[in-house]
């Protein structure tokens, strides 16, 4: 027989966590595809728990687990967040980002999660819960590959944090698929460029799927930074963005394709963030 | 109890909690006219609005709408009253299936976005799949919805734009395979090999029949009749259920039937796999085992034509082109899988179910039980799409076999996997060879040789071999010529019908081939297509003298469009602009092919037509009443449909190969002219008067003479009507000899499209910016379903030429297996030349199948001329023009 609990708290979904057994559903956007009438075994909704949902500022911005992908769309977010609010409206139709949650995005943790590279071009922290207590782990210790996280029995990803200092500057987000909508990523970047006075102060780029989890580009990040805005195209250079990648030959595209659209794509991306 | 409220009423519901409330709203509750297409979020069928925002029913658990509001197609708010309106004024709803998923998502968009605009349409409805209508109609009728600005009502009969007349039901939610089912019917689930190729065996069944809820189950053992069907006679190769081996993946090997709300787990069936070497290609299955031991080479089939001698002339030619193409499977992609339920009524087996041809359904259905023909009735759904596939059996036998051991009523619904992996494909096809033409670009001669992965079993893969070698020519004159093509067997899936028969396969190897060569002549390649289209008295390829030849017309007509198009991409980088044409054959290949159509009039004055074509959301329903209501003189409002249904409709074939507006047309204006030369006969009356209704009598008025028949005091007929007539039509042909000369088709329809479009330099991506499409389809019944029918063959093109691929265990669901969506349809300007043909009712010719030919070879020819490229292979992924496009021209 189904076991389902929707708990309205924190402590209640903590405690009942603490039993084990459960299967933590956010949106659904995830576990349903696979699920036959219905979802089998003891499910988890955490969709109701008050403070798991929505987004608050306070010097960093929190960023509830279950936060929906429409929400963050529809949320008034600093320019930075520009790249996760294009994300957003990436991400499945409609329907899927009335319900699909960056959380459960982040837990999924599929190499080609549209959400997660303009979490890493934020340098997010991922905010986890337990019966035991809080406690914070960078994305990249986070995500550790595909399907695998850094998620320890009893514990939930209750946020995700954009520490203050990322939110400088303007951020954008490109996408290329075989199709128009509902398209899993070929690849896809986000990129974060600060610009003062002419020139690029910072600079964070990440490129989706084209490794097993989102990859910074530091060396293209190093090439831009101090750059003048008008020179930033030139100084991507193709053997950069290829350093950070490990891409496959899927039915989708080859790896070379890849590695070659990657370029391209981080080159639409800061010009797009720049623009 | 879960508590909520729906479509603005209190409802509750008694359902597991993680249940899908598409599967709750459904299965419990009785609202059918939410969809499911594939249980995964990836086609937005089953889209429902929660607390007015859309969501994926099938990706929520029911127990979250607890105290929340639910809104189906089932429920009434003013953004739908005008969105029904819209869509049907538009046709914006063809098979129906997508439609409750639209409706609601276009409902929440107008409550966000009073007058929307083109672009918040189709980013709102990109959620959505649609494989019929191609979207344009579909964004139109959203705009126009958003806008106030609803068509009037047209009517009339032949040439008349009118909405269809199943149109109400299709944007309330019609009636699909899975949506009707007897009470306490038991449920269907059926074991399916994982391997291409294995043997197996089942082994002891009593623990697994004796788990809760475990109703029945059945091998092919229990199979009573011949468990070997195919659909065309002579070739009965495909087991309903197989015994070992399983010579495919996804092949039924034994069937569950569970009890009704029992959770339909098939874990731990008993069956052990042994996997064998399976033959996954034609060249390494031309010299394999054999799948079938009596098709040696696994040669299922070759057809050929030939004419003059190709040889010879392309000797002495002043320019040849030779050239490779290669496709791969093609999956249908319908949004309804195939489902159905089964009954006894008496000792007859009824069954319901998705299908293009219930005919055939009832005669294979009826061997495979060991039932005598008239013990078994079919009576066709509302079709959620077929597009070819559902002229194969998929849930019929298996049904019947349960409810005819168990004397249960039962009912099968496909899960989306088990629709792509157990029914048909597109064949695959390796083509090859040479074309000439001589120093004023006039074609000399043809050499074609064709290789086509036909699958595990027969299904349609002699009427591709056939089909190919006639079409291959292209609607071109060509003196001479030698086509072969051959189908081998594969442990790949079954490859059958899909719009086209093959012919969408061939024509990509001729047209691509076709601009190379005008290139070669220095001919602009629009006007060396116009030197050598085909003329009315000339030959075909088989030596058919034609007649009401449309291409010529046809490419004529899109000369401005061709100038204009080339002068915007002039300078422009990554621009292109292709052009390829059609021809096809409407019907059967020189085989009979007859429909029967019966109308009656009833002793209360209405006007039945019993019409046995089954309407897959092409039209027929809509156009065959409209050429009875023509030929009887009767306006169509005065009509009442039956059918399709075996027990009630006399058979009027299988919906394919473009046959129903030709074949059945003309058997609907034989029956009507019948009805009404009696009705004046009785009158007295001549031809030219005028009939109508008024109440129950006839009143025919001649001149000044008016006449007037009493229906009610007229005897029943045979049929129970006051009067009745019934036509039958089986269009002339010749069979083809030895060499394929004869006459396969008494009426061919003609079409050419151009393609505009833009390839990003960088990243190899085809943006395509217009289509403009020029058919000739003789005389356009209904031009608004013809336009219809035009968008969505192009969106099926674009998907081939772009991005379909099906790759068995990894493309088995719609988000691998990528099918166009909103924005991958660019607009479209449907030309309709009408070229009458005598044959034809009216002078129509088919379409449904011609509309997709040209699209793929048009797209691949505008790449090259924006990039240069010469493509051997579709889809045309970006990673695969990205390569072509680095190859030295």
């Amino acid at each position: 027989m189904t076991d389902y609990a929707r708990p309205q708290t924190l402590d209640q979904a903590l405690s009942l966590l603490a039993g084990g057994g459960w299967k933590v559903l956010g949106g659904g956007t995830d576990l349903y595809p696979n699920a036959g009438t219905r979802l089998a075994g003891r499910v988890l909704d955490l969709t109701a728990v008050a403070g798991l949902s929505g987004i608050t500022v306070d010097d960093d911005l929190r960023i509830g687990a279950a936060t929906t992908w429409a929400d963050l769309a529809a949320a008034d977010l600093p320019p930075a967040c520009r790249a996760l609010q294009q994300a957003s409206l990436l991400v499945g139709g409609r329907q899927v980002q009335n319900a699909g949650t960056i959380g459960g995005n982040l837990c999924n943790a599929s190499p080609a999660a549209d959400g997660v590279p303009a979490l890493v071009v934020l340098d997010a922290v991922i905010e986890l819960c337990s019966g035991q207590g809080m406690r914070r782990l960078d994305l990249d210790a986070f995500l550790l590959g595909p399907r695998q996280t850094a998620l320890q029995p009893g514990e939930i990803v209750s946020a995700v944090i954009i520490p203050k200092a990322s939110l400088r500057g303007r951020s954008a987000f490109v996408k290329l698929g075989a199709r128009a909508h509902l398209v899993i990523s070929i690849a896809m970047v986000a990129a974060r460029l600060e610009v003062d006075s002419g020139r690029i102060v910072s600079a964070a780029i990440a490129v989706g799927s084209c490794s097993p989890v989102a990859a910074r580009l530091a060396l293209v990040e190093a090439a831009l930074t101090g750059a003048p805005v008008a020179e930033a195209m030139d100084r991507v250079r193709a053997v950069d963005v290829h350093a950070a990648l490990a891409p496959i030959d899927d039915v989708r595209a080859t790896a070379d394709y890849r590695r070659q659209a990657a370029v391209e794509l981080v080159r639409h991306a800061v010009a797009a963030a720049l623009a | 109890m879960i508590a909520f409220t729906l479509n603005g009423q209190p409802a509750t519901v008694d359902a597991p909690p993680t249940e899908r409330l598409s599967e709750a709203l459904r299965e419990r509750l009785g609202k059918t006219g939410t969809k499911v297409g594939c249980d995964a979020g990836d086609c937005g069928a089953c889209t429902v609005l929660l607390d007015g925002a859309v969501v994926c029913a099938c990706l929520t658990p029911v127990a979250r709408v607890e105290g929340r509001a639910v809104t189906t197609v089932e429920g009434e708010t003013p953004e739908l009253t005008r969105l029904r309106a819209a869509f049907h004024a538009h046709a914006a709803a063809q098979c129906g299936i997508c439609t409750p998923g639209m409706l609601m998502t276009a409902a929440e968009l107008l409550t966000r976005v009073a007058t929307p605009s083109l672009a918040d349409v189709e980013t709102a409805l990109g959620g959505v799949l649609c494989r019929c209508t191609g979207y344009r109609s579909i964004i139109a009728a959203v705009l126009a919805a958003g806008s106030g600005t609803l068509a009037s009502e047209v009517t009339g009969s032949v040439g008349a734009a009118i909405p269809r007349i199943d149109g109400a039901a299709k944007v309330a939610g019609d009636s699909f395979g899975a949506d009707e089912w007897p009470p306490g019917a038991l449920v269907v689930k059926a074991v399916r090999s994982p391997h291409a190729h294995a043997g197996f065996q089942i082994g002891d069944l009593s623990g697994f029949r004796a788990r809760p809820g475990v109703a029945a189950i059945f091998t092919a053992a229990d199979i009573p009749g011949r468990n070997a069907y195919s659909v065309i006679p002579g070739f009965a190769d495909q087991p309903a259920i197989a015994a070992t081996p399983a010579r495919f993946r996804g092949e039924c090997v034994a069937l569950v039937a569970f009890e009704p709300l029992a959770e339909p787990d098939l874990a731990g069936f008993p069956v052990a796999w042994t996997p064998l070497a399976a033959l996954s290609t034609p060249e390494a299955a031309e010299t394999g085992t054999p799948l079938h031991a009596d098709r040696p080479g696994n040669l299922l089939i070759q057809g050929r034509v030939r004419k003059g001698d190709a040889a010879a002339v392309l000797a002495n030619s002043a320019h040849v082109v030779s050239g490779e193409m290669t496709t791969g499977f093609v999956e249908h992609a319908y949004i309804e899988p195939e489902a159905g339920s089964a009954w006894m009524e008496g000792a007859t087996l009824v069954i319901r179910a998705c299908t293009q041809a219930p005919g055939m359904d009832r005669d294979d259905t009826a061997a495979i039980l060991g039932l005598p023909v008239d013990r078994v009735g079919i009576i066709p759904s509302a079709v959620g799409g077929g597009f070819g596939s559902k002229l194969d059996l998929s849930v019929q036998p298996l049904i019947g076999l349960v409810t005819l051991k168990t004397g249960r009523p039962c009912r099968m619904i496909y899960s989306r996997h088990e629709s792509m992996i157990s029914t048909t494909k597109r064949h695959p096809a390796e083509m090859r060879g040479r074309i000439g033409c001589d120093a004023t670009g006039r074609i000399t001669g043809m050499e074609f040789e064709g290789r086509f992965d036909t699958g595990a079993y027969s299904s349609w893969g002699p009427t591709v071999a056939n089909r190919v070698p006639v079409h291959v020519s292209g609607p071109y004159l060509t003196p001479h010529i030698a086509a072969h093509a051959r189908a081998i067997h594969t442990h790949g899936p079954v490859a059958g019908a899909f719009r086209g028969f093959g012919v969408p396969q061939a024509a990509l190897w001729q047209e691509v081939l076709y601009d190379r060569l005008a290139d070669k002549a220095g001919i602009d390649r629009l006007e060396f297509r116009i030197l050598n289209a085909l003329s009315d008295g000339n030959a075909s390829a088989t030596g058919q003298v034609l007649r009401a030849v449309g291409i010529r017309d046809c490419l004529a007509a899109l000369r401005p469009h061709w100038t204009r198009a080339l002068a915007d991409a002039r300078g422009k980088p990554g621009r292109g602009v292709g052009v390829a044409s059609c021809w096809y054959g409407c019907g059967n290949t020189a085989l009979p092919n007859p429909s029967t159509i019966r109308i009656g009039l009833s002793h209360a004055g209405e006007v039945i037509l019993h019409q046995g074509a089954t309407d897959l959301g092409q039209g027929s329903n809509t156009v065959i009443a409209q050429i009875a209501s023509e030929a009887l003189g009767l306006p169509l409002t005065a009509f009442r449909l039956i059918g399709p249904d075996t027990a009630l409709t006399p058979d009027a074939g299988k919906t394919s190969a473009s046959r129903q507006t030709f074949v059945t047309g003309r058997a609907a204006k034989a029956a009507g002219e019948a009805l009404r030369a009696d009705i004046l006969r009785r009158a007295g009356a001549g031809a030219t008067a005028e009939l109508s209704l008024e109440g129950a009598e006839i009143v025919v008025r001649d001149g000044d003479a008016t006449t007037r028949i009493t229906l009610a005091q007229l005897p029943p007929d045979p049929h129970g009507y006051a009067l009745s007539h019934e036509a039958r039509y089986d269009p002339p042909t010749t069979a083809l000899d030895a060499d394929g000369q004869g006459a396969p088709y008494a009426v061919y329809g003609y079409g050419a499209q151009l393609v505009e479009l833009a390839v990003d330099q960088a990243l190899a991506t085809v943006q395509l910016v217009k289509i403009t499409a020029a058919h000739d389809v003789g005389r356009a019944i209904n031009p608004m379903l013809a336009r219809g029918q035009i968008e969505g063959g192009i969106a099926q093109g674009i998907g081939f030429a772009l991005m379909e691929e099906y790759l068995p265990g990894w493309t088995e669901n719609l988000h691998d297996y990528l099918i166009p969506t909103f924005g991958d349809v660019p607009p479209i300007e449907s030309l309709l030349i009408e070229v009458p043909d005598p044959e034809g009712p009216y002078g129509a010719k088919g379409l449904g199948e011609h509309v997709l030919i040209p699209t793929a070879p048009a797209i691949l020819n505008a790449i090259r001329h924006a990039t240069g490229a010469n493509l051997t292979r579709i889809p045309v992924l970006p990673h695969r023009l990205l390569a072509a496009m680095k190859v030295p021209q």
